[in-house]
């Protein structure tokens, strides 16, 4: 190759000096929510589907007329919950599953960025997704009449998108981490489908069969749509749930740091 | 180029290493230094724990017992530091299949404060023209160009590339060698593993042969291609009878030397010499030939090629397995 520069051999002389590790951690995130972007089914499970439930389901009542309020105050906790389970296990396990059989990671950990700062990029790309997931949600739950319930809690909101954050990261990378790639794949869809029915998201748990009601009331899904309910609606005491999710959130999230495997 | 190469601390210092996978010994107390500035070959068959070695150096695997220090670092340790000052050229993959050449050149490039220009790189490597393709879309050869402009970023004091012409085609292989050649030149210390023989041979300044976890043999290529007893190989445009090798034993190596076959097409060995080859040796030979109407077609003296040094080292069977043939050996012939 020819070039004007002075004969120079590209690749050798003074080294380049590395970034700083936030400024590495930041590239990586861009580069996380860029590929993320390009995922036509990504967006779909992450965006569409939660605000699909939301808008579908507020128009109409799906307890059997059992429910107090509006249906959209009835939909919005759940369908964020829904955009949690999407953002935090379901694209993050399948990107991360995908990362990890190209051997993205590897190779990244041996560049100056390391794996702390991959480790970052992923936290803070679910965080951002989740943000705009929850900015979408509400804004579309306002235009269809939602105003917070009397009690509300932003704390208490902010609390359990945390733990259940956590909590589905960590069954995210548990799987991400020990299965292959498509495996994680089938899994994590199959696991976001569940969530929908037992997580008294679209209806009520009580509409299930009592054994089935009782189990699923004790899962992450409930737990997290719980949570969100007595955080937005107000009301009620959401100890209990969130001591259960906390729980979950623990096992779950230990369970991946020792079950992960980079390769 | 760099104050580096003026230091007298190795680029790399490995000593006793020693790893076992499961009941399974993959290093048994390796040992070696890279020099800075230098261009090192790590060689061995496949299994011979070269992969171990580079990388437990890159600090992705930790050693079970020995002490390993690169650039003055402990790569487990102090891998933070040390990773921006290394270049590593990992075999084929590492790379989202959804991202492109100019993508990837430009997420890493942003590791660096000033790193090299990633279209200029793009340029250099000769993948202008696929800047803009998915990786999954690559060829093999391409892959590898990329993976080796990923390495040159940062300018790195020490680059390290895994068998960097796999799956290249013979005119990318030249360009890359040339490359290669260019870098240890303006001061690029370089720890190279391949099967290209004949590339070492050409560039390294050191070789160590690994074979089962051990260091079989270290040296210049001119010290392990020299080393082993004297000996000459010729090829006769005839077959000889047991009666004439012996004769042209005699004739031209004295007491003690043997000729004996040394592959298909009258390939002969002339062994057990005492002294290394000289004019008076050629002259008898050929004199001998002209006598009995024989026309001497090759003839290799002394030196051996690093291909043959290195089948001699690492045993028998990977020979086999290579499907060497060293017979039709064309090089220094007479």
């Amino acid at each position: 190759m020819s070039t004007s520069r002075a004969p120079r051999t590209l690749g050798a002389g003074t080294p380049a000096k590395p970034a700083s590790w936030l400024a590495m951690a930041w590239a990586l995130t861009l580069n996380e929510l860029r590929v993320a972007a390009r995922r036509g089914e990504n967006l779909l499970v992450t965006f569409v589907i939660p605000a699909g439930v939301l808008l579908v389901f507020s128009a109409f009542d799906m307890t059997g007329g059992t429910g107090t309020g509006r249906p959209v105050d009835r939909m919005l906790p759940g369908s964020i919950a829904l955009a949690v389970i999407a953002a935090s296990m379901v694209s993050l396990a399948i990107a991360t599953g995908f990362d990890r059989s190209y051997g993205v990671i590897k190779r990244l950990g041996g560049s100056p960025a390391g794996a702390s700062a991959v480790v970052a990029s992923k936290t803070v790309g679910v965080i951002v997704i989740e943000v705009v997931q929850a900015l979408l949600l509400v804004a579309l739950a306002t235009a269809l009449g939602w105003t917070p319930g009397p009690g509300a809690s932003l704390l208490l909101v902010v609390g359990g998108l945390v733990l259940g954050t956590v909590a589905f990261a960590g069954l995210g990378l548990l799987m991400a981490g020990t299965l292959r790639a498509e495996a994680t794949l089938a899994l994590a869809n199959l696991l976001f489908l569940i969530s929908l029915v037992l997580g008294g998201i679209v209806m009520p748990l009580d509409k299930l069969p009592s054994a089935v009601a009782t189990l699923a009331s004790g899962l992450p899904p409930a737990e997290l749509a719980r949570v969100l309910s007595i955080g937005l609606r107000g009301g009620g005491d959401a100890t209990e749930p969130l001591i259960i999710l906390a729980g979950w959130a623990v096992v779950l999230g230990g369970l991946a740091a020792r079950k992960f495997r980079w390769d | 180029m760099t104050a580096a190469g003026l230091t007298a601390e190795p680029a790399i210092a490995v000593a006793d290493i020693r790893k076992t996978y499961g009941k399974r010994p993959i290093l048994a107390g390796v040992s070696f230094e890279v020099q800075r500035g230098e261009l090192f070959a790590l060689l061995g068959p496949n299994g011979a724990g070269k992969t171990t070695t580079v990388e437990i150096l890159e600090g992705y695997r930790k050693a079970d017992a020995g002490t390993v220090s690169v650039l003055g670092l402990d790569p487990m340790r102090d891998g933070a530091r040390l990773r921006p000052r290394i270049g590593l050229m990992l075999q084929e993959g590492g790379i989202d299949n959804r991202t492109t050449p100019r993508e990837v050149l430009r997420l890493y490039a942003r590791f660096y404060r000033d790193p090299e220009d990633p279209d200029a790189l793009l340029e250099a490597v000769d993948l202008g023209r696929a800047a803009s393709t998915r990786y999954r879309r690559l060829s093999g050869g391409e892959k590898q160009r990329l993976s080796l402009a990923l390495a040159l970023l940062g300018r790195p004091e020490l680059l390290v590339l895994d068998e960097p012409t796999a799956g290249m085609d013979p005119a990318a292989k030249q360009a890359t060698r040339e490359r290669i050649a260019a870098l240890r030149a303006a001061g690029t210390t370089i720890l190279l593993t391949t099967h290209e023989l004949g590339d070492v041979e050409l560039l390294a300044d050191h070789v160590a042969v690994l074979d089962r976890g051990r260091v079989v043999a270290y040296g210049t290529p001119a010290e392990l291609t020299g080393a082993g007893a004297p000996r000459v190989r010729f090829r006769l445009s005839a077959t000889l009878a047991d009666a004439d090798a012996a004769a042209l034993a005699a004739a031209a190596g004295g007491v003690g030397a043997r000729v004996s076959v040394a592959g298909a097409g009258a390939a002969y060995e002339l062994t057990g010499l005492t002294a290394a080859p000289d004019p008076t040796l050629v002259a008898a030979l050929a004199a001998w030939c002209l006598e009995r109407g024989l026309l001497l077609t090759e003839l290799r003296l002394g030196a051996r090629s690093l291909e043959e040094r290195y089948l001699e080292l690492v045993g028998a069977d990977v020979a086999a397995e290579a499907g060497a043939d060293l017979a039709t050996e064309a090089e220094g012939t007479a």
